[in-house]
């Protein structure tokens, strides 16, 4: 037999598990490209309002720190950055679907069943890989093909669509090689996501450092640096095909030398006992939720010790531009700018921190859907009770990650700036000031899984909205009751002078709105509703 | 003493699935009741009503003389619920759930859960992904058997467990029944319920077939008889509540409905007896009979 028999049947077994979902997001991914390269078109008409808009973006700090380098003034050029945040999706989508077809049947147990026929040892992560990877070809395939029918270069446009492909691939082999790590799916997410953000912030320091050395370390980083329209650099490409091979040509081992469903490390034993917190369910909850807790918060914390430490430096960047630096002068300087730039950085921070909340809000969904629900219910816990023991989580986690966002941004920037009781406080409010709206889309996730628990992942496309409104909303000149529907359009800018509370309380008052109405239906349902 | 479980005419639909169809269901106190159904009868569907987890549709659901649904949980406190197919969290120990769940249940005796663990065999220490499916079930089983309470509902507990295991398990609900408790022991594993019931319900399509001890039960049914006999046999055939008559020479073997009986071997002591073997029908056969063969009237 040989080490990939079976690889077909896998792979046709993946392709009919995921046929709604791998085509929505090769098709939603490869079409926005698309929009921005036409939208650009009808903004910028002439070459020199081009120009003008190029040189703004080039020194804007904060926009390269999201999106990345602009090289050029071309609508190529341009559409090449605005897509850059893309290539985050693209990894994240690649990672996830490669875990989801190879931790999570082996913690799930049906890989067992699999590997009983006739299954090669390499079957399982090759039919995923193979399958990631061909939806990346085919994502990158359509996005050159959408930019060149736009009326873009088609070297250009190839050139970014390939790069676009290979960062996916890139993703999907690390979240190959994280499925062989660790024994549970939510640990090999974990871990995807950990390098993900690795390199985002790798990519985010050199792109706005003076030297970009450490973009060239970051597979987000590659895809620019193929300079789509403005003189492609072809072998750049061989990067992300080089890590991908040496990734995989550890992962490959590490699957066969462990045994099905074990990890990296081995198992360890537990306590014999309950511990004294363990007595119900909030006991249970917190077991259930802190490790989360903690490996946001340090990612969060490290991540804002980097976006406060670089802040100064955006802020100087204007320096030179006798024009810019005269309209800066007019907002309030560099540090007017770096500020704007933490602003955006921790709105940003706001989005991912909803995303913490909503994870946690459909934690019930998959405890209930496990049959862990259920004999808890069955015990003199009330509905409420269970209920609450996770939408506590849902909302103070959010607090949590984005205090320790805002503290570490404040104490790097402060230390750059020698303010450091000035900033902290400055830092810490404009963090938390996105708290309301990040509890508006977990109140919304609780809702869902009170009323419609079958839709509750919904939730998750609800958020990939909001950040899709906050991202482009502006590029597509969408009408303002449009981006009105993100809670995070709401959010008021703290680190500019006249701000109003107003918006915060109302988000709040929404969001306990949302979990008490998913609360009142949670009492009227079947449990286990599937 | 009130009767702990009433249940008439329940009706559970999901979407177009009519899953109870007016299900009747007597627990009386102190006895281990039998739920016997193939699988999909709608043994899971009653139990999750009866602890308030799904909302009945019609009918009269009484627990412990309560109310399932409004009365949740002040019921659950005096009972412990053991599902067919216990999950545990993967990163909490075995022993972290049965206190968890004995403490949420209003404590537990920590004596015997000394005890169930040992005889059980369970290590208390093993994190909740790295149990066998036998394992975990143990894990459920220890939780609720150690547990202070006046009623045990097992949800097919046994499924998973080897044949050691299940008669530990037998001994257990045994002790259960001496301490006074209540059992409601859904399963599809007849020698279990032979075993261990007082009196037995099937269930089939949503609805109690029959209910009774298995005596009553028994009697409702047919025994079969294999005789060696004096001379060869004639006129049984046309006896009213004989079936599947088979003659070899003097050897005869048939199955006796249960008021037919007593004509029937008085027949064949006419003929003159050599031996005779009479066995009555096992649960399986009672089984078969109701869902294998033609449909059977549905006795009350």
């Amino acid at each position: 037999m040989s080490t990939l028999t079976g690889t077909r049947h896998l792979v046709r077994l993946i392709l009919r598990r995921d046929r709604f979902l791998l085509p929505l997001w090769i098709l939603v991914l490869a079409v926005l490209p698309m929009t921005y390269a036409t939208s650009f078109f009808d903004l910028f008409p002439t070459e020199a309002q081009r120009a003008a808009y190029a040189a703004g973006t080039a020194r804007n700090p904060s926009i390269i720190a999201l999106l990345g380098p602009v090289y050029g003034d071309s609508v190529g050029a341009l559409t090449a950055q605005r897509g850059g945040f893309l290539l985050v999706i693209i990894g994240l989508a690649s990672l996830l679907t490669v875990v989801r077809h190879t931790r999570t049947e082996e913690e799930a147990g049906r890989r067992e069943l699999l590997g009983s026929t006739v299954l090669g040892r390499y079957a399982g992560l090759t039919a995923a890989l193979l399958v990631t990877y061909v939806a990346d070809l085919l994502l990158g395939l359509l996005t050159a093909a959408g930019l060149a029918s736009t009326g873009l270069p088609a070297a250009g446009s190839y050139a970014y669509g390939l790069a676009a492909a290979l960062t996916g691939i890139a993703f999907a082999t690390i979240g190959g090689l994280a499925a062989q790590l660790t024994e549970t799916a939510g640990g090999a997410r974990g871990i995807g996501i950990a390098v993900l953000a690795a390199a985002f912030a790798l990519r985010l320091v050199g792109d706005t450092a003076s030297n970009d050395w450490p973009s060239w370390l970051s597979p987000l980083g590659w895809a620019a640096r193929v300079r789509p329209y403005a003189g492609e650099r072809w072998w750049v490409l061989a990067l992300p095909l080089i890590v991908s091979a040496l990734v995989a040509a550890v992962a490959y081992p590490l699957s066969v030398r462990r045994d099905l469903g074990a990890g990296l490390l081995p198992p360890r034993l537990g306590p014999a006992t309950g511990g004294t917190a363990l007595t119900g369910p909030f006991g249970l909850a917190w077991r259930l939720h802190r490790g989360q807790i903690l490996w946001w918060s340090v990612g969060f914390g490290l991540l804002g010790l980097i976006l406060g430490g670089a802040a100064k430096a955006a802020g100087r960047s204007v320096e030179g531009n006798p024009q810019l630096e005269e309209i800066m002068a007019r907002i309030g300087g560099a540090s007017g700018l770096a500020e704007a730039y933490l602003g955006a950085t921790l709105s940003l921070a706001g989005l991912a921190a909803a995303g913490y909340g909503v994870q946690a809000a459909l934690r019930m969904r998959a405890e209930e859907a496990a049959g862990r629900a259920e004999p808890l219910l069955a015990t003199e816990t009330h509905r409420a009770t269970w209920l609450l023991s996770h939408v506590v989580f849902a909302l103070l986690g959010p607090v949590v990650v984005l205090a320790v966002t805002g503290l570490a941004t404040g104490l790097t920037y402060g230390l750059s700036v020698h303010d450091v009781p000035g900033a902290l406080p400055r830092m810490l409010g404009a963090a938390l000031a996105q708290v309301p709206a990040a509890w508006v889309l977990a109140g919304f996730a609780v809702l869902l899984y009170g009323l419609l628990p079958r839709l509750a992942p919904v939730a998750w496309g609800v958020l990939a909205v909001c950040v899709l409104l906050g991202q482009l909303g502006a590029v597509l000149k969408l009408s303002q009751w449009l981006l009105d529907l993100s809670p995070f359009t709401h959010t008021p800018q703290t680190l500019r002078d006249h701000w109003s509370a107003t918006p915060l309380w109302a988000l709040t008052l929404l969001a306990l709105l949302l979990a008490a109405a998913g609360l009142t239906g949670f009492h009227r349902r079947d449990v286990p509703t599937t | 003493m009130e009767t702990p479980i009433e249940v008439s005419g329940l009706v559970k639909t999901f979407g177009r699935t009519r899953a109870l169809d007016g299900l009747d269901l007597t627990v009386r106190a102190g006895e281990v009741h039998g739920f016997l159904g193939p699988n999909g009868a709608g043994k899971s569907t009653t139990i999750r009503v009866l602890l308030g987890l799904l909302r009945a549709d019609a009918g009269a659901v009484r627990l412990l003389g309560g109310d399932p649904w409004r009365d949740a949980v002040a019921l659950h406190r005096r009972l412990a619920y053991v599902p067919g197919d216990v999950t545990l969290w993967p990163t909490l120990s075995g022993g972290e759930v049965i206190d968890l769940l004995g403490r949420m249940r209003g404590g537990l005796d920590p004596k015997r859960r000394a005890e169930l663990l040992e005889s059980f065999e369970l290590d208390p220490r093993k994190k909740g992904r790295a149990y066998s499916k036998g394992n975990r079930q143990k894990v459920g089983l220890v939780a609720a058997l150690a547990s202070d309470v006046e009623l045990l509902v097992l949800d097919e507990p046994t499924s998973g467990l080897d044949p050691l295991m299940e008669e530990v398990f037998q001994h257990w609900v045994h002790r259960a029944k001496q301490d006074g408790r209540t059992v409601l022991l859904s399963s599809h594993i007849l020698a279990e319920v032979e075993a261990l019931c007082d009196r037995v319900t099937i269930i089939r399509n949503g609805r109690a077939v029959e209910s009774g001890t298995l005596g009553e039960l028994r009697h409702l049914h047919r025994t079969s008889i294999d005789a060696e006999l004096a001379a060869p046999l004639d006129g049984l055939a046309d006896l009213p509540g004989v079936h599947d008559l088979r003659v070899d020479g003097t050897r005869v073997r048939f199955d006796v409905d249960g008021a037919a009986l007593d004509t029937a071997l008085r027949r064949l002591t006419e003929l003159g007896v050599r031996s005779l073997v009479s066995k009555p029908p096992t649960l399986e056969e009672l089984f078969l009979r109701h869902y294998e063969t033609t449909p059977v009237e549905v006795n009350a």
